[in-house]
């Protein structure tokens, strides 16, 4: 057995690692799909190699991150691994050692938002980020679009790139009015100085294959198509699959493997995904063989039954209406940009962010500057109920002289007495300042 | 008295030791069309003039099986998979009599779909019409469940010579591999029954009634008995017997590489703690990735006989062999010459040697010894740069858990012991370059022989348990039993060695040598639905490669 597209494998299913005794985010998760994986004899494909993850730093975290208070306080060696491991795949995609990749590791990143005061959605630091920020900084990729299909909304990565015109991120998840995080809507498209870089496709409960081809035909390819991204990235969870304890979608393995021969992602990273006996097994094979271009019409779950997922006409209705009124909502992307470069140089806006995994309530308090230039510097007032107070403040990479001038002010005149946490990223020199009481 | 046999592609060798006194040491040429006549005679030449009723054992390590598939002399195999869903199980495709079938077990060894009675009697007799006499039945996940090998066996057994089923031959998971490693099973299993049986006669003509022990891919014995269930196992047995003829000299507290220069190759090996590192999953025979346990050896096309000349004005050592040294009457010059040339290889005709390597030297612009020594040196540094990345593809074998990847012990060779034609000449050279101690042992020519007659039984079991359900299993040993709902690791791991234990003496091997470790101990809390429900507990276990006793005893 050849592949047609060399692909790399990083499968690490952390069998010393749990959140807690019973959380689903447990040693046994992959257990069975790494079974499946062996006994497949996927690993004896040519063109198909494995690698060890490598552990990411403290420095790559930084880069994406605030942690509170400090990075070893929140992350640790699993979390450092797991991020990792998406680097070891995205470098050896970018050195030409494979087409393309696959990180099958846990715990999973995409709840994970630019602050970090614990976990959420089983989610500590966000693995797709830091493994963007690594191939920016080091390999100088720029333009990149990161597909989330996982069924849960992927919050933690629409917050770290909600000012960033460079990165293209669409969500298709369950309707946020139906599952956890209860975000993902529509309208939902991007900060002042990247409208429309921002892309939300909530879908009904029961959505089956038809539905999930469909958004990508419909909305996923063509936005792809107009943003030509130098890198694609699947944020793969598997948790819309019909068998998933915790949501209520209707998905299959032969559709995961469909979506990722059309998507052909550079890079798949495992998010979510709870069905480890009956699902994880077969969606992973088939993900696995679709990217490197090997016959999968075989994968399918023991128990599938087309009949008994198919797609109700209500369902279908209520999808083609939601991807009408997302392509209505994008069209006024220009006219709401040129009312923020007419209005103030500042733009504020307050959330609660819950994290549900360590349970902390985060107040924050954002403030991006809308630029002509470019991404524009933000600044982040976050206070958590561990009394932990954050000031962090946000260079972007490819930041114009004022954006940087003021950062930097911002960062200086920053009161540790007041904040007991002030930080600064500096995109352009790929630095991470602190200053502490 | 203990006699050792190991046939190679020219020479076969044969030694019968007595203690640690080697008391005969024979030399006969192999005849690759009459194997047994070689392997007979060498052992008639071996004990002549002794006291054969002293002789306690006799090992030998044939190319047979090798020879058979390399060489396509193989026997028409029927192969019926089963495979389920997953990968297209035409993606298996061997041989020329290949069946997927109904039928699927799924990874938690749960029977999704049996299989079609009729469809596997239609293709029964298909293969009968064919005059086809030997059939490899596998199912996938059939290591955790192999009752659709049972239903075709049960439905065909009574008109085929001999049956192979894919769960006997290895616990490990990779249906692919079981699919090769069965049919490769099946293709020789007749001729070795034949070939071992012929062999038992032939030396029990001679006077020896011991049990006849035969050399396998992983460095260990089985016996005749057994080998016509296991004789894919004696696949490449040959590099296993020179890598465990030096094992007596290997230091046990460090790692050390194994060096066995050949005319047209190097073997390299691995020890680690006086033991040879195994492939991790199986060895690859015929083009096919095998299940068969096989020593994790590499074959370096750069020998003593290589061709050495300048390509490009770059001077180049291998792999293709143009025949012997200049100095044995060959055609091109190689590195035997250049050892020669430098007054360091003895025998043969130095002259011829001095020559070729002078002609050489003249288009390179430099001194004889100039040339000679960089001929030399060059063919060194090919051996160690394979070696350090040998050692490093090692290193990076993928792990699964945090504590393996974090702290997983690295391979940090420390010494080379080198056997092979030209091991003494090459040894200092190969320690100054590599800074490792380099040692070549006593008896070195004959280390082959010397392996295969000390070598010990081996095997491996690999034993599921699953607490929820109460059962453990080692479908290899066709064991089933339940287990208590409190069971632990513990108990698991003592029914692994037991179950290993049996399987070694069935195998052969005695009490005293049953050095048994484990590869594997893993357990996981199995939850459903928020709630614990019991433990997966998987462990495999193996008696270690190693020597008999009393040489398996440090310094013997
Ligand atoms: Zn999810
Ligand atoms: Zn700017």
């Amino acid at each position: 057995m050849k592949a047609k597209r060399k692909t790399g494998l990083v499968l690490f299913p952390a069998f010393d690692w749990a959140i807690s005794e019973t959380h689903p985010e447990r040693e046994e998760r992959l257990l069975y799909t790494q079974d499946q994986i062996f006994e497949e004899g996927i690993l004896d494909i040519e063109g198909l190699l494995e690698f060890n993850p490598s552990l990411a730093s403290t420095k790559e975290v930084g880069r994406v991150h605030f942690c509170v208070p400090k990075a070893e306080s929140v992350v640790t060696e699993s979390h450092y691994i797991s991020a990792g491991g998406c680097i070891t795949v995205a470098e050896a995609v970018l050195e030409g050692k494979v087409d393309c990749g696959f990180a099958l590791v846990r715990p999973p990143g995409h709840h994970a938002m630019r602050v970090v005061h614990g976990a959420r959605g089983f989610c500590n630091i966000n693995n797709e980020a830091i493994m963007i920020e690594q191939m920016r900084q080091v390999h100088g990729v720029d333009r990149v679009a990161i597909v989330d299909t996982d069924c849960h909304h992927g919050d933690g990565t629409q917050n770290i790139y909600w000012h960033d015109p460079d990165t293209l991120f669409i969500s298709m998840h369950q309707d946020g009015n139906t599952l956890y995080p209860g975000s993902g809507f529509p309208r939902e498209m991007g900060g002042p100085n990247a409208l429309g870089t921002t892309v939300n496709i909530p879908l009904p409960p029961r959505t089956s294959e038809e539905g999930f081809l469909y958004v990508m035909d419909r909305v996923v390819l063509p936005i792809l198509e107009e943003f030509k991204p130098e890198i694609i990235i699947n944020s793969a969870g598997q948790d819309n699959h019909y068998s998933d304890p915790i949501t209520a979608m209707n998905f299959c393995a032969q559709g995961y493997a469909k979506l990722t021969d059309k998507l052909k992602p550079h890079i798949a990273v495992l998010e979510g995904g709870y069905s480890i006996e009956g699902a994880l097994p077969y969606v992973n094979v088939g993900i696995i063989l679709a990217l490197a271009g090997i016959d999968y019409s075989w994968v399918r779950e023991p128990d599938y039954d087309p009949e008994e997922v198919e797609q109700t006409e209500e369902v279908r209705g209520s999808i083609i209406r939601t991807c009408d009124f997302l392509f209505e909502e994008r069209e006024k992307c220009g006219q709401k940009r040129e009312k923020y470069l007419e209005g103030k140089e500042f733009v504020e806006r307050s959330k609660t962010v819950f994290y549900d995994t360590d349970n902390i309530i985060e107040e924050q308090k954002e403030v991006i500057r809308v630029c002509r230039e470019c991404a524009g510097v933000l600044k982040i007032d976050s206070y958590a109920d561990t009394k932990n107070h954050l000031l962090g403040i946000r260079i972007p990479r490819k930041s114009c002289k004022t954006c940087q001038e003021i950062g930097r002010k911002w960062f200086e005149e920053g009161n540790v007495a007041r904040f007991n946490l002030v930080c600064l990223q500096d995109g352009v020199n790929d630095e991470y300042y602190v200053k502490r009481k | 008295m203990i006699v050792g046999l190991d046939v190679g592609g020219t020479h076969t060798d044969v030694v019968v030791l007595q203690g640690k006194e080697i008391v005969r040491k024979v030399k006969v040429l192999t005849d690759e069309e009459d194997l047994l006549k070689t392997v007979c005679f060498g052992v008639f030449q071996a004990i002549q003039g002794l006291e054969v009723k002293s002789i306690e054992r006799v090992v030998v390590s044939t190319t047979l099986a090798t020879n058979a598939i390399v060489q396509e002399k193989i026997e028409p195999v029927g192969v019926l998979v089963a495979s389920g869903p997953g990968i297209n199980p035409w993606a298996y495709v061997i041989g020329d009599h290949y069946y997927p079938v109904r039928g699927a077990i799924d990874h938690r060894g749960i029977e999704l779909a049996s299989i079609n009675d009729s469809e596997i009697l239609e293709i029964g007799k298909e293969l009968s019409y064919k005059n086809i006499h030997n059939l490899a039945l596998v199912s996938k996940f059939s290591v955790r469940n192999p009752s659709l090998e049972f239903k075709m066996r049960d439905l065909l057994a009574d008109n085929f010579q001999s049956v192979t089923l894919g769960h006997k031959l290895s616990g490990h998971l990779n249906f692919g591999r079981r699919i090769a490693t069965a049919y490769l099973n099946a293709a020789v299993t007749q001729i070795s029954r034949k070939f071992y049986n012929a062999a038992k006669g032939c030396i029990e003509k001679e006077g020896i009634q011991v049990p006849l022990e035969i050399l396998k891919a992983d460095g260990g014995t089985m016996a005749q008995e057994v080998t016509e269930q296991y004789a894919v196992e004696t696949i490449l047995s040959g590099p296993a017997a020179s890598v465990m003829g030096t094992l007596t000299f290997a230091d046990r507290t460090k790692e050390e590489v194994v060096l066995d220069i050949g005319g047209t190759t190097t073997d390299i090996a691995i020890l680690v703690d006086g033991v040879p590192l195994l492939k991790p999953l199986g060895i690859r025979m015929g083009g096919f990735n095998t299940l068969v346990r096989g020593l994790r050896t590499f074959s370096l096309g750069v020998g003593g006989d290589s061709w050495v000349r300048l390509e490009g004005g770059e001077l180049k050592v291998g792999p293709e062999r143009k025949g012997r040294a200049l100095a044995y009457g060959g055609p091109e010059p190689t590195p035997t010459d250049a050892l020669v040339a430098l007054g360091l290889g003895q025998g043969g005709q130095k002259q011829r040697a001095i020559e070729g390597i002078r002609r050489l030297a003249e288009r390179m612009g430099e001194s004889l010894e100039e040339a000679a020594e960089k001929v030399v040196s060059k063919t060194c540094a090919l051996i160690l740069e394979t070696v350090n990345a040998l050692v490093e593809r090692v290193n990076q074998q993928p792990v699964y858990t945090i504590h393996e990847l974090l702290k997983g012990r690295q391979i940090n060779p420390s010494g080379l012991i080198v056997i092979g034609g030209p091991a003494k000449e090459l040894a200092p050279r190969l320690e100054s370059m590599s800074g490792w101690q380099a040692r070549v042992p006593p008896n070195y020519d004959v280390a082959n022989a010397i392996g295969a007659a000390i070598a010990r039984t081996t095997c491996e079991v690999t034993v599921l348990a699953n607490t929820n359900r109460r059962h453990v299993i080692a479908p290899e040993e066709g064991y089933v039993d339940t287990i208590d709902w409190r069971a632990t690791k513990k108990e698991v791991i003592r029914i692994a060695f037991d179950l290993l234990r049996k399987k070694a003496l069935r195998l052969g091997a005695h009490e005293e040598n049953l050095e048994m470790e484990l590869l594997e101990d893993n357990e996981f809390r199995m939850v459903q639905g928020f709630y614990p429900v019991g433990r997966n507990i998987r462990v495999r276990a193996q008696v270690k490669p190693g020597l008999i006793y009393p040489y398996s005893e440090a310094g013997a």
